[in-house]
């Protein structure tokens, strides 16, 4: 096998993320496979797969937004008008505050990641409660939005990929949320980190993935005309 | 052989329940977190569905024995063949074929178990909650959803009744779930073969069946979103009243189709490749001959994979699709035959000049190549544009997906079964039920499935409970095919029932097969290996002198043939 290929998924998020491998791999075993960290894999690295595992399904939810985006596009360019009659377009500007509270905190949440890194526990808390602010705030303001347009999700095909679009997005923004409260509240348990920091990389990695998606969703349906 | 079953005697001394054995019976009634066990769930309840999908056919073929709608209303009829093709794929071949690969896939890349245990048992208890749904719609108001397996907008969309929860939004709730069990499956099977091959098994040491569970888990992963996008549209159109896909209020029906079958097509392949990975681990054995061209088969799957991506317009010639288009597909249809020759080449050349034993997996085997060489043929032919719409939506196309999937994939499920039984429940089958099993699904499923061919050119539309008194020669041929096969699973299922009971106890290596599942006992122990085994060749070194795994103790537990 090519061995560039191999390093590449030998050494895949898991290695960088993790306080210390070998423990994260025996306790990961020993939660996760059910069979008391038999060890033992000879060559192989008992490493922890759930890292790999999850990014193996956020590519896969990936293609979920991706026909969706692809269902939003033919519907636009296959239909003459198709904003609902009276209604001039998306304000842009709240939109646009939202958009950089929510990138900004891909940025906030590295650095409550960096910070646990370092074994600075209220560093890391302290930053990760900002990013669950900074999302909360991106929920409000996309309620806040919703409910003062003029048009519902049974308002043509307009309305339908609008609301299914960012209501789909908010749902995953809800999730991202929600995690982080679990992650935060664990960070309380004695002892959490001892198995890795599995969670915490994970929300990580899910937050900036539905960063990522919410820069497409913003072109796609504020940006274009 | 010897040596695997005399390192495997202390398993089974350990008093470790063992996964499969029959006086176990009960755990596969458990929320188990065994791949062995979750493996055997998979496939006894995807059997179960097959029966009841086959009754559903039954019936359909008794109402086409003559040319008159005589034996069950229009509407019923609707009803059968939806759900008869819904519980054929959704809750058949796919969860038979993950019990497979669930089963398999650890013991021959020598893992203890899959790489998500839990995970692993929710995806399984998933299948009979959307299974009970689905045969649920057959005793709510309106009936089950009568819109094809396709539910094509804006048939799906017309729900009669008016009800909330009518048949089609309990169809499209249940294909949500099985996509959701399906995707949390293929993350598990492919994290399992990334990140879990035993030390030693390269990529090019990984036998084939697991190549092709990979690649057929790849299109799980990246088709089956689209699916599952298209049916949250529609049962958002269905239920909310949005419009998507309802041309009458600006929607794009169109737009469903693609959806529908940027994952449906590929679908197949997800059926179809774990079956090719099946052909490949059982013709060596039984012709004593290594794989021909190992490692072109298993890139060939890959290739399937990323083919299998770029075809799905070909159901669409006739849906108004233009020209560019349809040459395109076409193209690229027809390319997908170059794999899938490839590996019918590989398969015929592994089984020319071998050692052959015509015991029943091998059969089986031959049987679904034959079968399958036949479909490939009228495939070809239905990928050309001009002949696609003269037979678009005849029998014809019906014949060809069903030499497919009951001639290749039922038949290579049936050969694995009688392959990996012994291994499973460490019993053996009885030989002379297996052949009589064979004898007469290959005579049915071809008296079944040959008729369609004739009366699809003569023009007979699917779907239809009644037809033109022209046809009736062709369709009585069917018929008697149809019921013949539903006879053909009463000697199989004797044949399983009573040999788990108390068929012969069967070695670790009945066959003299090589592969790592055929090192441990049978059934094999919890965690499958005492201690994971090195692998220092590659697969099916059938008559050359290299032994599979190195052994620690000094003694070699491989297999020469």
């Amino acid at each position: 096998m090519n061995p560039l290929l191999q390093a590449l998924l030998e050494n895949w998020p898991v290695s960088t993320t993790n306080l210390d491998t070998t423990t994260t791999a025996q306790g990961a075993s020993a939660a996760h496979a059910g069979h008391g960290g038999h060890g033992g894999h000879g060559g192989h690295e008992e490493e922890d797969h759930r890292m790999f595992g999850f990014v193996v399904f956020l590519l896969s939810e990936t293609v979920i937004f991706l026909s969706f985006f692809v269902g939003y596009v033919v519907l636009k360019t296959g239909s003459g008008d198709w904003l609902p009659s009276g209604f001039e377009g998306l304000d842009t500007q709240e939109a646009l505050i939202n958009t950089i509270v929510l990138v900004s905190s891909s940025f906030v949440i590295y650095i409550a990641e960096r910070f646990l890194h370092k074994e600075n526990l209220w560093g890391f808390r302290a930053f990760w409660l900002l990013t669950m602010a900074m999302g909360a705030f991106f929920l409000y303001g996309q309620a806040v939005e919703w409910m003062h347009l003029p048009f519902g999700f049974t308002s043509g095909t307009f309305g339908g990929t609008f609301y299914l679009l960012t209501g789909f997005h908010g749902l995953h923004v809800l999730t991202g949320v929600l995690l982080q409260g679990v992650m935060l509240g664990r960070s309380f348990l004695p002892g959490n980190y001892e198995r890795g920091e599995f969670g915490v990389a994970a929300t990580s990695l899910f937050w900036h993935f539905v960063d990522v998606i919410w820069i497409v969703l913003f072109a796609l349906i504020y940006l274009w005309r | 052989m010897s040596n695997a079953s005399l390192e495997a005697a202390p398993f089974a001394s350990s008093g470790q329940p063992q996964p499969g054995a029959p006086d176990n019976w009960k755990r596969f009634f458990s929320f188990s977190t065994d791949h062995k066990v979750i493996g055997i769930q998979y496939i006894t309840t995807a059997f179960v569905f097959f029966l009841f999908g086959g009754l559903l056919a039954m019936v359909m073929r008794g109402e086409l024995i003559t040319p008159a709608a005589d034996l069950v209303d229009r509407t019923v009829y609707n009803g059968l063949f939806t759900m008869h093709g819904t519980i054929m794929l959704f809750m058949w071949t796919f969860p038979v074929l993950n019990g497979f690969a669930n089963y398999l896939v650890p013991l021959q890349i020598g893992a203890r178990d899959m790489a998500f245990p839990r995970l692993n048992a929710v995806a399984f208890w998933m299948v009979p909650v959307f299974g009970v749904i689905l045969v649920a719609s057959f005793f709510i108001p309106g009936g089950p959803s009568q819109s094809g397996w396709w539910a094509y907008p804006p048939v799906s969309l017309q729900n009669p009744t008016g009800n909330l929860i009518n048949g089609q939004s309990l169809w499209l709730l249940a294909v949500a779930l099985s996509g959701i069990s399906s995707i949390l499956g293929a993350v598990n099977i492919v994290t399992t073969i990334f990140r879990m091959r035993a030390p030693g098994m390269g990529w090019f040491r990984m036998p084939a069946f697991c190549w092709t569970v990979l690649a057929a888990q790849l299109i799980q992963l990246f088709g089956l979103p689209a699916l599952t996008a298209g049916a949250v549209m529609l049962l958002c159109d269905l239920s909310v009243g949005t419009s998507f896909f309802n041309p009458d209020l600006g929607g794009d029906p169109i737009l469903y189709q693609h959806f529908f079958w940027f994952y449906s097509h590929p679908a197949v392949y997800v059926i179809i490749l774990p079956v090719f990975g099946m052909f490949s681990e059982i013709f060596p054995v039984y012709s004593r001959k290594p794989l021909f061209g190992y490692k072109i088969v298993a890139v060939s799957s890959i290739i399937i994979t990323v083919l299998s991506a770029m075809v799905w317009v070909h159901h669409m010639f006739a849906s108004g699709t233009p020209g560019w288009m349809r040459m395109l597909f076409m193209f690229s249809t027809m390319l997908i035959s170059v794999p899938t020759g490839i590996k019918v080449f590989a398969w015929v050349a592994t089984v020319w000049g071998g050692k052959i034993r015509l015991s029943t997996p091998m059969l089986f085997a031959l049987g679904g190549l034959v079968m399958f060489l036949f479909s490939g043929i009228t495939g070809i032919m239905l990928a050309a544009v001009p002949f696609d719409i003269h037979v678009n939506n005849t029998y014809f196309v019906v014949g060809h997906f069903h030499y497919v999937i009951y001639g290749a994939t039922v038949m290579g499920v049936y050969a694995a079964i009688y392959h990996w039984f012994p291994k499973m429940t460490g019993r053996m089958y009885y030989e002379g039920l297996g052949k009589l099993h064979f004898a007469l699904t290959f005579i049915g499923a071809n008296l079944n499935f040959f008729p369609m061919h004739p009366m699809g050119l003569m023009g007979m539309p699917r779907r239809v409970a009644s037809y033109d008194p022209e046809f009736a020669f062709w369709n009585v041929l069917a018929s008697l095919g149809g019921f013949l096969l539903g006879v053909s699973t009463l000697p199989f299922i004797l044949n399983i029932l009573s040999s788990w009971v108390q068929g012969k106890p069967a070695p670790a290596n009945p066959w003299k097969a090589i592969g790592l599942e055929w090192l441990v006992d049978s059934p094999p122990p919890h965690e499958n290996f005492d201690e994971i085994p090195v692998v220092i060749s590659a697969p099916y070194g059938y008559g050359l002198d290299e032994p599979l795994v190195a052994s620690p103790s000094g003694e070699l537990a491989s297999e020469h043939n």
